[in-house]
Order: C-alpha cells, then structure tokens, then sequence
C-alpha cells in the first residue's frame, strides 16, 4: 500500500515536471521560462526524497539541501540578470 | 505491527498531497494566462507540496527507520524561507524588464504609483 503510495506520487512530481518543461520550452518571455526553472528544481528536491524512501538509504537526503540552494542562488542570479544586465554591480545606483 | 501501519498512512498521506500540489503547479503553469499570475502559481502551490512531501518523508526515516535526519527539517526551513523571495525577485525583474500584463487584467497599482513619483520628480 505504502509502496503504491509512493509510485503514485513520482508519477504525479513527473508529470508535473514535464507540464514546467513544456513552459520551459513554449514560455513567450525569459521570466516565463525562469519561473518554470525554479518550479522544476523545487519540484526535483521532492523526486530525491522520494527516491530515497524507495531505496531505503539516506545518503541522498543531503542533496536537498544542495539542490535548494543552487535552485535559489540560479533564480536570484537570472532575475538579477533580467533587471540591471549584470549580476553583480559595483556602487548602489547600479551604474558600473 | 499497528503503530507503524498508522505512521505510514500519514506520511502517505503527506506525501501524496504534496505531489498532487506538485500537479496542480504544473496545471498552473500551463494553463495561467500572463507571466505573474504563473510565478504566483509557482512560488505557491509548489513550496507547499515539497514542504509536504519533505514532512512526510522525515516522519518516514524517523519513525519507520528510527533515522532523525536533522537536514530534512534544515531543508523544510530553507525552502519555505527562499521561494517566495525568489518568486518576488523574478516577478520584480519581469516588471522592470517591460513584461506586458494579460490582456484581462483589470489593475495596475505599481504603474500608478510610478506614474505619480515621476510626476512629483522622486524618480528618475
């Protein structure tokens, strides 16, 4: 039953997964697609802890951690990007 | 024999209402009309559905297992703190670079307010 349980539920992150790659893909504007980005990496964290369960281990629970940092630190990166054209600015008006 | 089939049903529990809320982002995703009401989907629906499934599985490797993993509590705090300000900043980000509204929105706040600072000289 448990079993079951945990099969239904990477089918549903999985699809879910490839409806954010098709937004990835179609997206009309760069926001789109990087808001489908970070969708896809939350939605990964989810798949690991899963697939951990499956395999009775928890060796994998540390890349969560790792996969929710670097989701972030890419979003914040992109949108910075987006907004001024650089990611990192010298002075606090956001001339170089 | 009971007490671990009662822990299982929760954390089935759990785990199946994040994924379903993993499902419904996705309808959000696809099916939302303009830029920012498919970031509120996102930012929403998805940071509750991993947070449930990351509570599911620490009651799982706790109780069945006998494993207090401390990093998936750690993890449940991070993404609860660090998705919505990502949603935030793209959503910032997608209005400054000139990201049109759909075409039924019906209000614009931000656009007012920036109207009127620019016409009393606050802004450049």
């Amino acid at each position: 039953m448990f079993e079951a349980v945990l099969w239904i539920s990477v089918t549903f992150i999985s699809l879910a997964m490839i409806g954010m790659i098709y937004r990835v893909i179609k997206g009309p504007t760069v926001a789109d697609r990087v808001v489908a980005l970070d969708a896809i990496g939350i939605s990964l964290v989810s798949v690991i802890a899963l697939v951990s369960i499956v395999l009775e281990t928890s060796a994998f629970l540390d890349i969560i951690l790792l996969i929710g940092i670097l989701a972030f630190i890419g979003t914040v990166a992109f949108s910075k990007f987006l907004e001024k054209g650089v990611i990192m600015e010298y002075d606090r008006d956001g001339n170089r | 024999m009971t007490e671990m089939e009662i822990v299982k049903f929760f954390a089935g529990l759990f785990i199946l209402l994040g994924a379903f809320l993993s499902l419904v982002t996705a309808f959000g995703l696809i099916r939302l009309p303009d830029v920012y009401t498919r970031n509120h989907a996102a930012s929403k629906s998805a940071t509750m559905g991993v947070m449930l499934v990351l509570l599911g599985t620490f009651l799982y490797f706790w109780l069945i297992e006998n494993h207090f993993n401390s990093r998936l509590l750690l993890g449940v705090a991070f993404i609860f703190l660090t998705s919505p300000v990502a949603g935030h900043l793209i959503a910032r980000a997608a209005y400054n670079s000139g990201v049109k509204l759909s075409d039924r929105t019906v209000q614009d706040d931000l656009a007012k307010a920036r109207k009127k600072m620019k016409t009393e000289g606050h802004l450049k």
